[in-house]
């Protein structure tokens, strides 16, 4: 159970506190009740005030060293003994040890006679000397009111009222009184005029047959408090108020990642799986597998030597154990192991806050690494929607503090239905919704992500196949028309596809020898035409031989004969000359 | 009733005089106007009534806190008859003569019948 962190007290000349020790309560009443002055706690019948008061008493004594008295004036001393011993608390033992003192006022209409003035001496004297005898810090008076029916004098009762909570000022006791409400009115007798520091207002109610706890602090002179309703519940520890505002979203996360058990469901995130002390959200309608899913989940965390607490919410444990084994999945061996453990119970036997209280005690109990609850909308039978959404606001909250991964199933009732989900959806990290798909006359389970925090995630449906060896995952197929093909028709078209895809490959295998013949035919004629090729560049390499043999014969005969023209000619010059001399 | 007023309430006929048939014990809280008031109208109903047969005792709650647990008295002045049984308590200064003589069941009428 949740211990409260010890509530700092403002240490304000103006208003000194007195701690309650109730758990949750004073966080509430930022520290507790005014320091010394009287508190007014009413409710119905059946609401818990005496076992209120007394807890105050008790955990005085007990966490803040200060003793007691309480003055009873309708339970019997014993009685009163033996109703609180089931909750721990060891009366005989505390008065034995003169830490507390019960004084039964037994005062009834039928004895007395009531002949002219009196005054209620006898009851300040004997509060006095109780407050004495222990040195009490803390009074409580359950319920003064009784006073009323016993004495019909109204008005020098209710004068001696007020005088006895001016006294219990000047003594300097906190001082706790119950009162029973009235009609309109917190309390019958309007004991709120009297005692107007600190007025806590409980209450149990009951909607559709389910009775939820309340508290509500409906006055407090001289300081803030939350203002509103709390649950709370009554278990075998006592008190526990439920304040939402306890958690401040201030908790560690873990990187870790883990499985969910389901390999190709873990492709679907990025990373292959989901953060440690995530919580994973998985929605659908009756029949898609959310169980299974869960389980495997389990089954994963076992395997990996983890503790796992299943809150069967709606079936047994033996029927869950018993469904999974067609899974192929043993989760009796986990149980037996002491990994495992079913905490089963039907939402509709007690109010959410016991739910609530079991839980955390199941967890407090094993400590587990996950934690699965299947389903959540079965709570909803158990309160309403707000309720309900607070509880699990609280339990996640709690799980996420302790870095517990949470796998939460809810109940959807028709076909893509989100309805009493997406108050739910935004506490959790991951959202899954299963989805039934008829086509072609049959049924087939789909799968998708709709929301990952913090983690990439696969769009695409995915089916849900089960197995003799557990869940698969199967990509969905999307026709040549764009439809999505699930089931046979997957399979169908998956064999279509097999089918077209061998052709393919024949006629593949064909083109290839085709190409190959073609191209040894184009490399024979390459050849050939080479050849061709060689053979004309033969022949023109002769000619051209021959051809520049030619050009070079002839360059030559030219440079001669141009030679030869020259001398012939400087000799007919010379000749010219000589014959002129002679 | 708590055991220690049993045990006084079998213990006081050895101390007490064996004439003193009608037993009264007043419980007051202090000299208070009303604790006298309440003494003094105590007995002169005993005196009209009971006289010669009674017995007053005056118990200071102030002085003795616990009896006030002990007896169980939330008011003062409280009259209660000890003896003859059963046990009677009135509260109040008693100025209410008709209502003390009711409560208490001082009547000589109811005494002699018994007598």
């Amino acid at each position: 159970m949740r211990r409260q962190s010890k509530p700092t007290i403002p240490r304000t000349p103006v208003l000194a506190k007195s701690p309650s020790g109730i758990r949750g309560l004073d966080a509430v009443t930022g520290g507790g009740f005014p320091r010394g002055r009287p508190t007014l706690v009413c409710g119905g019948s059946g609401c818990g005030k005496t076992l209120f008061g007394m807890e105050f008493l008790v955990r005085g004594i007990e966490e803040y060293g200060e003793s007691g008295v309480f003055m009873c004036f309708e339970e019997r001393e014993r009685e009163l003994s033996q109703n609180v011993s089931s909750l721990g608390f060891d009366l005989p033992r505390l008065i034995r040890e003169n830490k507390l003192i019960i004084d039964q006022v037994k005062i009834e209409r039928a004895d007395i006679a009531e002949t002219g003035d009196y005054s209620l001496d006898g009851l300040f004297i004997r509060l006095g000397a109780a407050i004495q005898a222990v040195g009490a810090k803390r009074v409580v008076l359950d319920t003064i009111e009784t006073l009323f029916g016993a004495l019909s004098n109204l008005g020098i009762l209710r004068a001696e009222l007020r005088r006895l909570f001016e006294w219990l000022k000047d003594q300097g006791v906190t001082t706790l009184v119950t009162g029973e409400r009235g009609d309109r009115t917190l309390t019958r007798q309007g004991l709120e005029e009297y005692v107007s520091d600190c007025v806590i207002l409980l209450d149990q109610r009951v909607t559709e047959q389910i009775a939820t706890r309340r508290l509500r602090i409906i006055k407090y002179r001289g300081s803030s408090h939350g203002s509103n309703e709390y649950p709370f519940l009554i278990d075998e520890n006592g008190f526990c108020v439920l304040p939402i505002t306890d958690i401040n979203l201030n908790y560690k996360v873990s990187t870790d990642i883990i499985s969910t058990g389901i390999h190709k469901f873990d492709l679907m995130f990025s990373g292959g799986g989901y953060y440690r002390g995530g919580t994973l959200f998985i929605t659908g309608s009756a029949g898609t597998g959310k169980t299974s899913i869960v389980s495997h989940f389990v089954d994963a965390a076992c395997r990996r030597g983890e503790r796992c607490v299943f809150f069967a919410l709606e079936e047994s444990p033996d029927q869950i154990a018993r469904n999974m084994r067609s899974l192929g999945l043993d989760l009796s061996r986990w149980v037996s192991a002491g990994l495992l453990r079913f905490v089963a119970f039907r939402p509709t036997s007690a109010g959410l806050e016991s739910h609530l209280n079991n839980m955390l005690k199941a967890v407090e109990d094993l400590k587990p690494h996950v934690v699965v609850i299947d389903p959540l909308s079965a709570l909803n039978s158990a309160g309403t929607y707000l309720d309900v959404k607070s509880m699990l606001m609280r339990v996640i909250d709690l799980f996420k503090a302790r870095t517990i991964s949470t796998m939460c199933t809810s109940l959807t009732p028709a076909e893509g239905s989100d309805a009493g989900v997406t108050g739910v959806s935004s506490l959790m990290d991951s959202w899954v919704v299963l989805h039934n798909v008829e086509a072609g006359g049959e049924r087939t389970r789909t799968l998708r992500i709709i929301k990952s925090r913090g983690r990439k995630h696969s769009n695409q449906a995915r089916e849900l196949v089960m197995t003799d060896n557990g869940i698969d995952l199967a990509d969905v197929f999307v026709g040549p028309d764009g439809n999505i093909l699930i089931g046979s028709a997957r399979a169908s078209q998956e064999q279509m596809d097999k089918t077209a895809a061998l052709s393919q490959q024949q006629d593949l295998r064909r083109k290839k020898a085709h190409l190959l013949r073609r191209r040894k035919a184009v490399e024979a004629q390459i050849a050939q035409l080479q050849a061709e090729l060689a053979a004309e560049a033969e022949d023109v390499g002769l000619e051209i031989d021959e051809d520049e043999a030619n050009a070079l014969g002839r360059t030559v005969t030219r440079a001669a004969l141009a030679a030869e023209r020259e001398h012939a000619g400087r000799q007919a010059v010379a000749a010219q000359t000589n014959g002129g001399k002679r | 009733m708590t055991t220690a007023v049993k045990a006084r309430a079998t213990a006081r006929p050895l101390r007490a005089k064996p004439a003193a048939e009608w037993e009264l014990r007043l419980y007051v809280a202090g000299q208070s106007p009303q604790s006298l008031a309440a003494l003094a109208n105590l007995k002169a109903l005993c005196e009209a009534h009971v006289s010669g047969r009674y017995k007053i005792e005056i118990i200071d709650l102030i002085k003795t806190p616990q009896l006030s647990r002990e007896d169980q008295i939330v008011a003062v002045p409280t009259v209660v008859r000890k003896l003859p049984p059963p046990m009677k308590k009135v509260i109040g200064n008693l100025s209410n003569t008709e209502g003390a003589l009711v409560g208490l069941q001082l009547r000589p009428a109811l005494s002699r019948s018994r007598d």
